[in-house]
């Protein structure tokens, strides 16, 4: 019989070790899925995981869209891993990052067409305000009303898609459009353009957003005395409130940063690789940065780390489908491997499996 | 005469401990058999395999002279065996007489079952009504649930763990009665405990395990208190000591206070009126669940009260947070160790950070200065004696008991003005709660305050310069405990009201 026994401390070995076992894991029964659909297994996983950065063929353009897709994915689940450290689950990342978005695009729009050189500044903070109020919506409700967080906040993404919806097609549309749906392209035009910072990396303001985002996280967690209060009342609310954190405050701070930081995610994305606020503007980095911060152990280093690997994940993935003509469902359900991996795997850290024989108590 | 139970060798190892290492003794019809022992000295272990909740790895046993191996309780009961729990498993929304039946193999007819109840609660004068609800009755009514749910089986060993460890002095009493009365009748109690007079009182042979190995037997009434706790401790305990004092002046005050509860299941407060001086310790005694918790979260801030409704040094600091409280010198340590005093998953280092922030300046401008406070945790567990391997070890990794030296420590080593603790040695062994006791008294002894909130009513009486009781959220006046006897204190305790229906 198989026993998991609670360690009485977490093991350091497993913390490190749990992800790379789980990779490998996921290679050898993804390969075994792949072999059994009559593709070359090593050349699917070469072309997944090696390909997009090394490849001559594909690097240059896959290359920098690592940063592009991985950036978003890190500065969102950056915000929301002091939240979930804290008990605060904010859901509504999406709708955060499609507010902030609106809000930065159509502060830029109301200027146009000048090319004020403070007019990008004032475009992240209208980004960030945005995704700030929306996350408050949610957050201010469960303080004063004691609603749950988790459910407003999910809704509120529905929310912010009608009103990405109407403002794509009425208020922000693009007049020398011809009427089609979408606003003026904000990447184009000097003034409100989010550009790549380094020509071929894929950087641009908003991955260097999520790296200074990284950075902070780490330094909050690890010296600061809110680092400490976060996770004090994650751990162990009662003891939090004997040692003086203020619960309300702690749900208003977390969830106003996370949704702050959604909201310049968003900001970033639609003066940048976006271009432009349309119908199908959010395609779901809100959500992906969910599980994110939980592949990554809502640890800032874990998070840079897992948001790396999932973007490589999905432009490997796109680049499967390509090459091989591997279904989308089987690199879905690739994908699906590597996170149940890496969540069973978990178990390692916290708990020691051993064998017995069959107690009889 | 042979005996009625006969244990032979009896052995029980987990992984890393041996719990019960080649335990032999005998128990005699009609005798009051003590089993005594530190907590982890292996009692539990030991009657939890006569009762056949646990195998035992080697050894035997005899009841009656017939080899005895109970697979599970029923057997044990079947044989005649019944046990009273420390804890008990009542059905609060049902009444007593259903909560017995539900206990039954064959229960009789409602009518037939409240009559024997009656009959055997007037036996043995245990008053108790069989048609009342177990949610309206007090922890020693409840005691009394438990013990005729066994008596009705008849039984011939009767083993009950930790019995007055929620009880009032008059409810000991009347307890003390129905087991003196049940071994005349040549029942055999195997009766568990830590409490020595009560053992010196009650019982006539006694067992004392330490580390899971019998290491002597005395007739109780023969040896002392003292001699006793040496045989369970294996050293000679100190009592605390202290010099006489002057009292000094008012440091805190709590005058009026009401507090309605917010949650079904807590108690209100009503009207608490108290002041403590330096120099002084207060003892506040009661059965928990009275209102300890609430009058805690109140002192600690976690709870913020009308501002004048708690005072120190003549400043009000109701409406102050606990970290306000802390910088002007009132500390506090609740009563559950982990998840209220301590974070179970953060080592001893962030538990230090937990309430030294302030007053021992581990943090400068929000940064926390994390090798000040592996000193202060290093610091801790060097004065309190703190066994762990290092501050970097989880809370949840420590026994109770040096978890608690690491509370306690914690507080006294930021020299508070008023210190609060509730149930200081709750779950600790002799010899730590020795060392916690003697240090409340030493902090008085400089000057400070100390509150202390216990069930342990010998403690109280040992170290307290005033005593006074808090029951259903009311707290009675303080009276200084020199000179209080038991009886005094029970009425404070208000067991009063058990005392018109039975005749001692």
């Amino acid at each position: 019989m198989i026993v998991l026994e609670k360690r009485p401390q977490p093991s350091r070995f497993w913390v490190v070790g749990a992800p790379v076992l789980a990779v490998v894991l996921t290679m050898i029964a993804g390969g075994l899925m792949f072999a059994s659909l009559g593709k070359d297994p090593v050349e699917a996983i070469r072309i997944i995981f090696w390909d997009p950065l090394f490849s001559e063929r594909f690097a240059g353009f896959s290359r920098p869209q690592l940063l592009v897709k991985a950036g978003p994915l890190i500065l969102i689940a950056i915000g929301l891993s002091l939240g979930f450290r804290a008990g605060i689950w904010n859901i509504g990342a999406e709708g955060q990052y499609i507010v902030g978005a609106i809000c930065g695009a159509a502060f830029g729009l109301a200027f146009w067409p000048s090319a004020h050189p403070l007019i990008f500044p004032g475009m992240i903070v209208a980004g960030l305000l945005g995704g700030f109020l929306w996350a408050m919506i949610p957050a201010l409700l469960r303080v004063y009303a004691r609603t749950n967080e988790i459910l407003v906040s999910l809704l509120l993404v529905y929310v912010a898609e009608a009103m990405l919806a109407s403002a794509a097609t009425g208020w922000l549309r693009n007049p020398e459009g011809s009427g089609f749906p979408g606003s003026r392209n904000l990447a184009r035009h000097p003034g409100t353009d989010n550009p790549e910072l380094i020509a071929g990396t894929g950087m641009h303001w908003g991955v260097l957003a999520a790296f200074v985002s990284v950075i902070a996280a780490y330094v909050i967690f690890s010296r600061h005395i809110l680092g400490y209060q976060i996770r004090l009342a994650g751990e162990a609310p009662r003891a939090a409130r004997f040692g003086g954190v203020n619960a309300a405050r702690l749900v208003i701070l977390c969830m106003g940063v996370s949704g702050a930081l959604a909201g310049a995610a968003g900001l970033f994305e639609v003066s940048g690789p976006a271009a432009r606020i349309s119908i199908d503007f959010n395609v779901g980095y809100g959500f992906t940065a969910i599980i994110v911060a939980f592949l990554g152990r809502l640890n800032p280093i874990g998070i840079l780390l897992a948001g790396i690997l999932l973007a490589l994940t999905f432009i490997g993935g796109e680049l499967a489908q390509l090459m091989l003509g591997i279904p989308a469902a089987a690199i879905q359900a690739f994908q699906g491997m590597l996170l149940f991996f890496l969540l069973a795997l978990d178990v390692l850290a916290n708990f020691r499996v051993t064998w017995r024989r069959k107690a009889t108590a | 005469m042979t005996a009625l139970l006969d244990i032979e060798g009896l052995t029980k190892a987990y992984p890393g401990v041996v719990a019960n290492d080649d335990v032999s003794f005998s128990i005699q019809p009609g005798e009051v058999h003590a089993l005594l022992g530190e907590n982890g000295a292996g009692k539990s272990t030991l009657v939890k395999m006569i009762y056949g909740l646990v195998t035992p790895d080697r050894g035997t046993m005899r009841l009656r002279g017939a080899p005895y191996a109970p697979p599970e309780p029923r057997a044990a009961r079947a044989a005649g065996v019944a046990m009273v729990f420390q804890h008990f498993s009542l059905f609060e929304a049902l009444s007593v007489a259903e909560n017995i039946a539900l206990g039954m193999e064959n229960p009789p007819k409602p009518r037939d079952l409240a009559a024997r109840i009656r009959e055997v609660s007037e036996t043995y004068g245990l008053p108790l009504d069989p048609f009342r609800l177990v949610g309206d009755l007090s922890a020693g009514e409840r005691q009394r649930v438990e013990i005729i749910r066994c008596l009705l089986q008849d039984p011939k060993l009767l083993i009950m763990d930790e019995p007055t460890s929620v009880l009032t002095p008059q409810e000991v009493e009347i307890l003390f009665h129905t087991l003196r009365k049940l071994a005349a009748e040549g029942t055999a109690i195997l009766y568990i405990s830590h409490k020595l007079e009560e053992i010196r009182a009650l019982c006539d042979a006694a067992t004392i395990l330490r580390t899971g190995k019998k290491v002597s037997t005395c007739t109780p009434r023969e040896v002392t208190a003292a001699h006793m706790a040496e045989l369970m401790v294996g050293k000679s305990l100190s009592v605390p000591a202290r010099d006489a004092h002057e009292p000094g002046a008012v440091l805190l005050a709590v005058a009026g206070l009401s507090l309605s509860s917010g949650s079904p299941f807590g108690t209100s407060l009503r009207d608490v009126t108290f002041e403590v001086r330096a120099g002084e310790v207060l003892g506040i005694g009661g059965v928990a669940g009275n209102g300890q918790d609430e009058l805690l979260a109140v002192l600690s801030g976690e709870t913020p009260v009308a501002g004048g409704a708690v005072t120190l040094k003549g400043v009000a600091v109701g409406t102050l947070g606990p970290n306000a409280r802390r910088e002007r010198g009132l500390l506090c340590a609740p009563e559950e160790r982990l998840g209220h005093a301590a974070a179970p998953d953060m080592s001893l280092t962030e538990n230090a950070l937990l309430t030294g922030r302030k007053r021992k300046a581990l943090e400068s401008r929000g940064f926390v200065d994390w090798r000040r406070t592996r000193d202060f945790a290093e610091d801790i567990i060097a004065r309190f004696d703190v066994r762990t391997p290092g501050p970097g070890v989880a809370a949840r990794a420590l026994s109770g008991g040096n978890l608690q030296k690491f509370v306690i420590g914690r507080e006294i080593l930021q020299d508070p003005t008023v210190l609060v603790v509730n149930q200081p040695t709750w779950g600790v062994d002799a010899s730590a709660a020795a060392a916690i006791r003697q240090a409340l008294l030493d902090l008085a002894q400089k000057g400070a305050a100390v509150i202390v909130i216990s069930q342990d009513l010998d403690e109280l009486l040992e170290i307290s310069d005033r005593f006074c009781a808090l029951n259903e959220g009311r707290l009675s006046p303080p009276r200084p405990a020199r000179g209080l006897s038991m009886e005094d204190i029970g009425l404070m305790l208000g067991g009063a009201h058990d005392m018109h229906e039975v005749a001692l």
